[in-house]
């Protein structure tokens, strides 16, 4: 860590480089944040418009719009996008500010590869892009990519398989630098246990990142070989079996949504101290409880699978396991709401995407349980009631703790104060249009609707409707919050050091000037 | 915050309102179905659902309560706790009790699920891209079944058809799956091309067909009916428009169901035995084209660029004809499936024969039913049980 400080004295008062050039060399991890952020945020409209061409083919029963094919592509490129793309990359560009901020460095440990890793990923993200544009389409195969379906792409699936390695090396280097950095550069006195709770969980994730990628892209290699080297890892015929193709991205695919949900946790537990002015309730059981969760994500991944054939001895491990997840998932809400007890609350824009978070997620727990039952995931498989859950948890998981950070940092990162006004109208319209999206596709799973189906029998109609009323009230309320962050960027009230009430107790971050000068702490501070 | 939920409610109900006044034929909630698993697995899933409701009301209660009491603008002054070894203790094991109490039934019905044995009656499922293939092993018939033409024709991209005016939009086929009531059926589920997933909620369940694999479930219905269901595993380009259609009868109506069966198969068979001529052969292959050919090579022959070629034109249905025949026999690749065991050896002659002579194509020539019976060798197996 001394020899890290030394470097950085050498050009500490150095400002950025001036010019677009900045931002394509740049190693600060400021600067790759920013660029995390706003790739995420371009993403998000992407993959949201992706979304809004299948809400408005599913407005009514009948096609009116778009092939069956097309309709594929975009519910898959929408899931990949969305994922891979946008909240991801949202958080890791969260990781890139606040890491080193929170735990007193002044970078993060490995500033080239930081930068190599932002770089990859937009590559890898336009190499997935490109196959909009061929003959035969995008990817239509689902995201889970399943053969033997997959294999019945054209030319996209080399494309989209590239992609996911470029994805996983982007995530593998970023991951590797933040547990170098979390390891390595806390300041003098910050013991692991005084860590912020959002280096913790963005550590576990990380660890998590790095056992699982491999996996994945492993399995999609497979597919590669399966389909131009004439290998049959996945085929019956020469020996393969398609279900094994399962178990490999399952096996991924469960703790990807932990990877996602973890750092949403740690913002959580950052912004709802603050706002209820009383110390996270906890904060061992917090540490204790991630850790349980990343550990339990890792071994029930086939209960994505019940109905694909497995003997019941099998049904039966995952199903408990499954269900045990509840157990630190329930700590987590119950130490929320005791930081919340007896505090002194209020409620700005961070608080409520906070507390939306904490109420929908919940809800989407409650249908996580549902779908653990084993014997009932029978009846829920594969329907809108499986499309509403994962909602619930990855939309709620994946952009409002990300909504409640920028709301949250802004002021510290631009130096100006935000619209308040307009971002708790971005909130409720956020979360009102949500709800009218996402809980009617309960009922339409329960009552039968399969999923990734461009039309639907006329019982579904209603609900079909209002739901895709709410997709398009949510995806442009997003507009509001692009404005709010740009308004923010361009000028306004200047910010304080603290930005809210006694913050500066809260973490290092505040006391820090306002906006955050370009390198940061290059004195370690001391930590009592 | 308590403001936002009643207003969420607000709309929520509304909505719910307005849908039943459109139509009264909406759900909300998994249906009871017709079989024992299914009423238990309805009632795992109510369990659940009001064990959820109980600890949301709980945990919201309290949380709402903190919203409102402990608000900064009503003056309240924030305490200094920040743990408590008991309460952290008490809700880490009272979940974990509430979780035991959830998977003991639940054990239970899944046991049960998986008990295939003591079957009366055992029925081959095959998923295809995109029908279904029902194989009646004890009875050595099977036939396919896909959606209805009047479903079908509604839903192509741009129809005039409105689909309410189509009664079962979606929802129905032209041969459905039949079974006797109280009996014990046991389903061996597999598939031809890609995963499939057959899934019919009165029946409390669904089961992924796997190509190169078994797999199995069981059902015993107890009241006569019709039931849908769909494919509910993404299969391609038409998994929205393969639909599951069980009709239950009665022990007396489906001995008669069979007896009609059999003697339709009997004279399908004589029918390959006739001499057609090439007009006759074009106006069914019509038909059949329609049924199984269109959805990917399109009404006109034109087939989809870069993804199903076209056969207006192509080479092979306008060149030789024992190549031709091979290509629809056997299958191509990934995404072109072996017809034999699909189609009837007069569809087979039917459908060759309108592909060489429509479309503009003209190879002028044509093929008997009788030259092809001797190429599709099953299901030929099973029919000679039938006899
Ligand atoms: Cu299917």
């Amino acid at each position: 860590m001394t020899s890290a400080a030394t470097t950085h004295d050498d050009h500490h008062d150095h400002g950025p480089e001036t010019g677009w050039m900045r931002w394509v060399t740049t190693t600060n991890h400021k600067d790759i944040g920013t660029m995390y952020l706003v790739f995420a945020l371009a993403m998000l409209f992407v993959g949201g418009c992706m979304i809004l061409a299948v809400r408005a083919e599913l407005f009514e029963p009948g096609l009116q719009f778009v092939d069956p094919g097309f309709f594929n592509s975009m519910t898959t490129m929408h899931a990949l996008v969305m994922v891979f793309g946008a909240v991801m990359p949202a958080y890791a560009g969260l990781a890139n500010w606040m890491i080193p901020m929170m735990i007193g460095a002044p970078d993060m440990a490995l500033p080239r590869m930081n930068n190599m890793s932002f770089w990859v990923l937009v590559f890898a993200v336009l190499l997935l892009a490109s196959t909009l544009f061929m003959e035969g389409g995008a990817p239509a195969a689902g995201w889970t990519l399943y053969p033997p379906l997959v294999l019945q792409s054209g030319d996209n699936l080399p494309f989209a398989v590239f992609s996911v390695h470029l994805l996983g090396i982007s995530s593998i280097l970023a991951s590797i630098n933040i547990i170098v950095t979390v390891l390595n550069m806390r300041a003098p006195g910050m013991t692991l246990m005084k860590m912020p709770l959002f280096c913790w969980t963005w550590l576990i994730t990380a660890f998590l990142l790095i056992a699982v990628l491999p996996v994945f892209a492993a399995a999609v290699t497979m597919l590669l070989t399966d389909a131009h080297f004439g290998t049959s890892f996945f085929d019956a015929a020469g020996g393969g079996d398609p279900v094994l193709y399962q178990h490999l991205f399952w096996f991924f695919g469960h703790p990807e949504v932990y990877i996602i949900i973890l750092p949403a946790f740690g913002v959580i537990s950052t912004i709802v101290p603050t706002f209820s002015r009383k110390r996270l309730f906890g904060y061992s059981s917090m540490v204790y409880a991630t850790g349980s969760i990343a550990f339990l994500s890792l071994i029930v991944w086939a209960h994505h699978q019940f109905t694909v054939g497995m003997p019941l001895a099998g049904e039966l491990y995952f199903m408990y396991a499954t269900m045990l997840i509840a157990v630190p998932t329930g700590v987590k809400v119950f130490n929320w709401t005791a930081t919340m007890w007896r505090g002194s609350l209020s409620f700005e824009t961070p608080m409520l995407f906070s507390v939306g978070f904490i109420i929908l997620f919940t809800l989407g727990g409650f249908t996580g349980l549902m779908l653990a039952t084993a014997p009932a995931d029978f009846q829920y498989h594969d329907s809108y009631f499986v499309v509403a859950h994962f909602h619930y948890t990855l939309v709620v998981g994946g952009t409002f703790p990300v909504f409640a950070a920028v709301y949250y940092w802004l002021p510290k990162w631009t130096g100006h104060l935000y619209d308040e006004k307009l971002g708790q109208l971005h909130f409720w319209l956020t979360a009102i249009a949500f709800n009218i999206t996402f809980m009617p596709q309960h009922f339409l799973g329960l009552a039968g609707m399969p999923r990734r189906i461009p039309d639907y029998a006329i019982q579904f109609a209603d609900f079909n409707m209002i739901s895709s009323i709410g997709a398009f009230i949510l995806g442009f309320s997003q507009l509001i919050f692009a404005y709010v962050v740009y308004q923010a960027i361009k000028g306004g009230e200047k910010a304080s050091a603290e930005v809210w009430e006694n913050a500066s107790k809260m973490g290092l971050e505040w006391t820090v000037p306002s906006p955050a000068p370009y390198h940061t702490f290059t004195r370690a501070p001391e930590i009592e | 915050m308590n403001n936002t939920k009643n207003l969420l409610r607000g709309i929520l109900v509304s909505a719910l309102f307005r849908a039943g006044i459109a139509n009264a034929d909406y759900t909300l909630n998994m249906p009871v179905g017709v079989t024992k698993i299914s009423r238990e697995v309805h009632d795992l899933h109510m369990m659940v659902i009001w064990i959820c409701f109980g600890i949301g009301l709980v945990v919201f209660g309290v949380m709402f309560y903190s919203f409102y009491h402990h608000r900064k603008s009503r003056g309240a002054v924030a305490a200094t706790f920040h743990e408590n070894g008991a309460v952290e203790i008490l809700w880490t094991l009272i979940p974990f009790i509430i979780l035991i109490s959830m998977a003991v039934p639940a054990t239970r019905t899944m046991m049960d699920l998986d008990d295939t044995r003591y079957a009366e009656l055992t029925i081959k499922v095959t998923g295809y891209q995109w029908k279904w293939r029902y194989d009646y092993i004890d009875e050595g018939f099977g036939f396919m079944s896909q959606l209805d033409a009047n479903s079908n024709a509604a839903r192509q991209l741009g129809s005039d058809v409105d689909p309410r005016s189509v009664e079962n939009y979606l929802l129905n086929v032209d041969h459905p799956l039949v079974i006797p009531v109280n009996k014990k059926v046991r389903f061996l589920f597999t598939a031809a091309d890609v995963l499939h997933s057959w899934w019919v909620p009165e029946l409390g369940w669904k089961k992924d067909t796997v190509p190169g694999f078994i797999n199995e479930s069981w059902t015993l219905v107890d009241r006569p009916g019709t039931y849908r269901g769909q494919c509910a595993e993404l299969c391609g380009r038409d998994h929205g428009f393969m639909p599951i259609v069980v009709i239950a009868k009665s022990q007396e109506d489906y001995s008669k169901w069979l007896a009609a069966q059999k003697a339709a198969i009997r004279a399908n068979e004589a029918s390959a035995d006739k001499t057609w001529t090439k007009d006759e052969l074009i106006a069914k292959g019509e038909e059949v084209y329609k049924a199984n050919c269109a959805s990917c090579h399109q009404a006109g022959g034109e087939g989809i660029p870069g993804t199903f070629p076209a056969i207006k034109g192509s080479a092979v249905a306008t060149g030789a004809l024992q190549q031709h025949i091979d290509l629809v026999l056997n299958g191509k690749g990934a995404m072109m499936p072996s017809f034999a065991a699909m189609l009837s050896a007069t569809d087979l002659a039917a459908v060759i024969t309108y592909q060489r002579n429509a479309f503009g194509n003209d190879a002028g020539d044509f093929v008997q039913p009788s030259q092809i019976a001797p190429l599709v060798k099953a299901p030929a197996d099973d029919e000679d049980e039938v006899e």
